[in-house]
């Protein structure tokens, strides 16, 4: 019972994770402002990160956890690189 | 056996020689010149320890030293008569020419750079007589053109001496390409490039069609590299070389070469009306030529140099002739003109370095102030001019006698060869007593810019030696140099050697008549041309127009210039978009072609259910690659991260499909791209609309590239849905992963491929990535961006301190955990995903961090990071690896693996795999570093360049 409570969980969940991927890359997509664009990419990569969380879950491996635990570590360096592209005009000083 | 050794010696000891001269401080002369001279001895040494007693008795010394045996390429020494009369000259005269040099350098000069090209030439000469296959010829024949180039620009500093060395490559070298073309059709041919064996098939090879082209380009090879008309001009102009260097390259050495290569395949080349033809005209004016003009000439090496392109032609004659003795006249002349011609080189340089002027009309009465020296140069004179009882002038009786013999055939060019040898003979007397009278006679108060003296003692040591070969052997020809002369003419004739008689008197006969009256006629000419030779004006009469050097100037303009000009124009583009489109394009057509003759169908596997998760994150990736090439043009941020988030969707890809391994990697590596390209950014100029954009053409221009772009990509669809609708075939991926554990000792299979099976590619692809990451920072280095995009950004124009305070504070502190889980990915690598490029990037991105967070200063005062020392350490650590399996007895990159016992720890299993990717690792670091950071330095630099505005503040401390 919790088993199949589990998989429609996870389904669930990878459903609406894949549809705010979708949300989000519209916002990429879309704009309109540069910093929109950045925002979207940094919650793309939050995205990402759960998709293989539940992927993880899914197929029982803990091997897609590390994927997912470099994409939390790394994710934000496009994130930050970009911010400070559009602070400073130059990404290092 | 000992002949292998002596004659690998003869070949490998000049160029060790070279090395060690080139690394000896350059204040070491006498050092030098000691070293350079025990290398000479060594290798006379080494051809006689093989002459006696094999040679002696006309045997051949052979010897294979094995390379790639397999494909039939071995190192073949081969050493006979003939290539051991040019060996003692290489290496005798080189070492005459080391003891001369040692006085001739003045302290000035770097000594190591001389002696080690000087070596280097030797080295590269005896290759060249000792080759026993034609291609290794042809390569030595082309090392010798190299050092000959190096050594004639010795004095880089003089245009002159730059200009000379040049044209003596571009000739000589193009030269050495039409012999190889010539080479390979000979080989063609007779179906092995052995030299024995194609000695051997002299009737197959003068029968085949392809004989002329063979003839055409072996000759022309010759032609260049002896200085033969219409290619003699480059030798006077080789004359800005150090005199040393002239009397080794261009009296002994190599200007003989292409007479070695003519008398090597005589026996099966020539014999023909082509043969006759080519050589003959070819030599005729050559000798006729150089011998006018070396009468003209003011500067004594330019004189000798004349002269000696005349005496080649001689040769070249003797030659063409297709007569036995002609052919022993020949090398009987080639050895005799090395003796007199590198003597007087040596003492026109004695005379240059004593009264600073190498000036005939400057020069005169030296025979008062430097008596030995005036004598030796006039009796080396006398033996060019072929006086009796010097060895010069029985090898010229001896061409006069064979032209002679070869008048009576019926072509015009045969019965006027004793005409030419008789005119030739009397300017030969001519320009020799211009150069003794010239210099040697006259009053003893000339425009001298020193007061001339005798040279030391051992200066002239040389010369003295040079100059008593000519009078032993034009005294007692037949008890000197008989037996060797014997020796080398049976190893190119063989069963032909015809009868000759080395005599100083054969009877009053004609050849003496003309010897004669060559001698009064040459001495007659000098009287009559004395006014006009001491009115001093350059250039010579009748010939002023004929300028070889103009000639070339013009070609060499022509092809370097305007002909490479208009090819460029015709089929290049300096523009990245018509060379991304023609790329494309060919890749389009290449596949078209490559599957055309297949009927292209789709695969019949059954598809997997659709996974609608999976479905939405491609929906959205797609979107953004299409939106990334959209915009790629005028709205690059905007293109860069729709990039990042295809880039994503790759990688959920990956994992979806279960290889975490490049799922990591792909992430990593879109880190970096997006920092590397978002720096790049910042040097890009401002786009510009341009106000044509918007019209017709540039419009149908866009749906041109649009339609290309989509045909690349659906193509690039069609065929990825039509493999992986296939059952693929039986592939090496089975073996893989059945022995990723046994035998490579790693349950990662993709990491064992990369650093174990495939080790030697890993090795490769790392040392191309040094070699990118070098090229890479070796261009910023240069980089000059543009005006605009020089001053400091708008968005630092106020006062913005502390911009994103919590964010680099976490940044910093970051730099551990990301550096611990990188080390985690590569000691993991062999077992689980990661290895030592996801490491090496990882460790990159915590460096790169560092530099955002705190700017390129903050971080080089607290930790600096030597890229180069990361590069080579993991270079040579990875090719350290392999070399150990070597050192065990393995081939190169066996791995080996075990399992430490580490006490109460545990066992560890430890693979030499390890250190290979820890190799890879600080290579990939090393590497990516040196890129970011070469362009992060361009802010500070160009901040430094441009005055203002005042630098930004940035130092946060």
């Amino acid at each position: 019972m919790s088993l199949v409570v589990l998989s429609w969980s996870l389904f669930a969940a990878q459903i609406m994770l894949g549809l705010a991927f979708g949300c989000t890359a519209w916002r990429v997509l879309h704009g309109p402002r540069a910093q929109d664009r950045v925002v979207g990419l940094d919650i793309l990569y939050i995205n990402g990160m759960l998709l293989l969380l539940t992927f993880g879950i899914r197929t029982g491996t803990d091997l897609y956890f590390e994927a997912a635990l470099v994409v939390a570590l790394l994710g934000f360096v496009s994130t930050a690189a970009l911010a400070k592209f559009l602070m400073r005009g130059e990404v290092i000083e | 056996m000992p002949d292998a050794l002596y004659l690998s010696t003869a070949i490998g000891l000049p160029y060790l020689g070279a090395l060690v001269t080139a690394l000896l401080p350059a204040n070491a002369r006498r050092l030098e010149s000691w070293l350079a001279g025990a290398v000479a001895l060594l290798t006379l040494t080494m051809v006689w320890l093989c002459y006696y007693p094999t040679i002696a008795e006309g045997g051949v010394v052979r010897a294979e030293i094995a390379w790639v045996p397999q494909l039939g390429l071995n190192l073949v020494l081969r050493l006979d008569g003939l290539a051991s009369v040019f060996a003692v000259m290489v290496a005798g005269i080189g070492l005459l020419v080391v003891l001369y040099a040692r006085y001739y350098m003045s302290s000035d000069d770097p000594i190591p750079r001389f002696f080690a090209f000087l070596l280097a030439f030797m080295g590269s000469m005896m290759g060249l007589v000792l080759s026993g296959n034609l291609i290794q010829l042809v390569f030595f024949w082309e090392l010798t053109s190299l050092f000959s180039f190096l050594l004639i620009g010795y004095w880089q500093h003089s245009a002159q001496a730059r200009d000379g060395a040049r044209m003596a490559l571009t000739v000589t070298a193009s030269g050495g390409l039409a012999l190889l073309a010539g080479v390979l059709l000979l080989g063609h041919i007779v179906g092995s490039y052995d030299l024995d064996r194609v000695l051997a098939s002299g009737d197959v090879i003068r029968a085949h069609p392809l004989y002329l082209p063979a003839l055409v380009l072996v000759l022309l090879g010759a032609l260049t590299k002896s200085a033969q008309f219409p290619f003699h001009f480059w030798l006077p102009h080789a004359m800005a070389a150090p005199t040393p260097v002239s009397a080794y390259l261009h009296s002994a050495t190599l200007v003989k070469a292409g007479i070695f290569l003519m008398a090597r395949l005589w026996p099966v080349m020539a014999g023909t009306d082509a043969w006759f033809w080519i050589l003959g005209s070819a030599g005729m004016i050559t000798l006729l030529l150089g011998a006018y003009v070396a009468i003209f000439q003011h500067d004594m090496k330019g004189l000798l140099a004349y002269s000696t392109i005349s005496h080649l032609g001689l040769i070249t004659v003797l030659l063409s002739l297709n007569s036995p003795l002609a052919m022993v006249a020949a090398i009987f002349h080639t050895m005799n003109h090395a003796t007199f011609k590198a003597s007087l080189f040596m003492a026109a340089g004695i005379i240059d370095h004593e009264t600073g002027t190498r000036d005939i009309r400057r020069l005169s009465g030296l025979n008062a102030t430097m008596p030995f020296t005036a004598r030796l140069a006039m009796v080396a004179a006398a033996a060019m001019a072929g006086v009796p009882l010097l060895n010069g002038f029985i090898s010229k009786e001896m061409f006069i006698t064979e032209t002679l013999s070869a008048s009576t055939a019926p072509t015009l060019l045969h019965s006027l060869l004793p005409l030419g040898a008789a005119l030739a003979s009397i300017f030969a007397v001519a320009y020799s007593l211009r150069f003794i009278h010239g210099a040697f006679f006259g009053p003893t108060t000339g425009d001298m810019p020193h007061t001339p003296h005798e040279p030391p003692q051992w200066m002239r040591l040389p010369v003295e030696v040079l100059v008593f070969g000519c009078m032993v052997v034009g005294i007692l020809p037949a008890a000197t140099i008989g037996p060797f002369l014997d020796v080398a003419v049976r190893s190119v004739l063989g069963e032909a050697t015809p009868y000759y008689s080395l005599a100083v008197w054969h009877g009053f006969n004609l050849p003496l008549v003309m010897s004669l009256i060559a001698l009064a006629g040459g001495a007659l000419l000098y009287r009559l041309l004395q006014r006009h030779l001491n009115a001093g004006i350059d250039g010579t009469p009748l010939l002023r127009r004929l300028d070889g050097r103009r000639l070339f100037d013009r070609v060499m303009v022509f092809l370097s210039w305007r002909f490479a000009r208009t090819l460029e124009r015709l089929l290049g583009t300096s523009r990245l978009q018509t060379q991304l489109r023609l790329m494309v394009c060919v890749t389009i057509l290449a596949a078209v072609l490559a599957l055309a003759p297949h009927d292209f169908g789709l695969g019949v596997l059954q598809l997997s259910p659709a996974d609608p998760v999976i479905g939405l994150v491609w929906l959205a990736g797609s979107l953004c690659a299409l939106a990334a090439a959209y915009q790629a043009k005028y709205h690059r941020l905007a293109a860069l991260v729709l990039l990042g988030g295809a880039g994503l969707a790759v990688c959920i890809t990956f994992v979806w499909f279960s290889a975490p391994d490049l799922a990591v990697t792909q992430l990593l590596v879109e880190v970096v791209t997006t920092v590397l390209l978002l720096l790049g950014l910042r040097w890009m100029p401002k786009r510009l609309e341009l106000a044509g954009s918007g019209r017709l053409l540039s419009r149908l221009r866009r749906y041109r590239d649009f339609a290309i772009a989509l045909g690349a990509g659906l193509g690039l669809t069609a065929i990825s849905y039509a493999t992986m609708t296939r059952v693929s075939p039986e592939g090496i991926s089975r073996f893989f992963l059945e022995r990723a554990y046994t035998e490579g000792g790693g349950t990662n299979v993709v990491n064992v491929i990369l650093v174990d099976f495939r080790g030697f590619d890993t090795f490769g692809e790392i040392t191309v990535l040094c070699i990118v990451a070098l090229t890479v920072f070796a261009l910023l280095r240069r980089f000059r961006p543009a005006p605009e995009s020089i001053g400091v950004p708008d968005q630092q124009q106020g006062d913005v301190r502390n911009w994103m305070m919590v964010p680099a504070v976490t940044m910093k502190l970051l730099f551990p955990l990301i550096g611990v889980v990188a080390v985690y990915l590569l000691l993991r690598g062999h077992d689980l995903p990661g290895g030592g490029f996801a490491g090496g990037l990882m460790l990159a991105i915590a460096i790169l961090l560092q530099y955002m967070a705190g700017g390129t200063r903050w971080v080089e005062d607290h930790l600096r990071v030597h890229p180069l020392r990361w590069m080579s350490a993991g270079l040579l650590l990875a090719g350290g690896t392999g070399l150990a399996a070597m050192a065990f007895g393995q081939p190169f990159l066996t791995s080996y693996f075990a399992y430490a016992d580490l006490g109460w720890l545990g066992k560890l299993p430890v693979a030499s795999a390890l250190i290979f990717d820890i190799g890879v690792f600080a290579l990939v670091f090393g590497a990516t570093v040196l890129m970011l950071i070469a362009i992060a330095h361009q802010s500070v630099r160009s901040q430094r360049a441009a005055p203002t505005p005042p630098p930004a503040p940035q130092e946060e401390r």
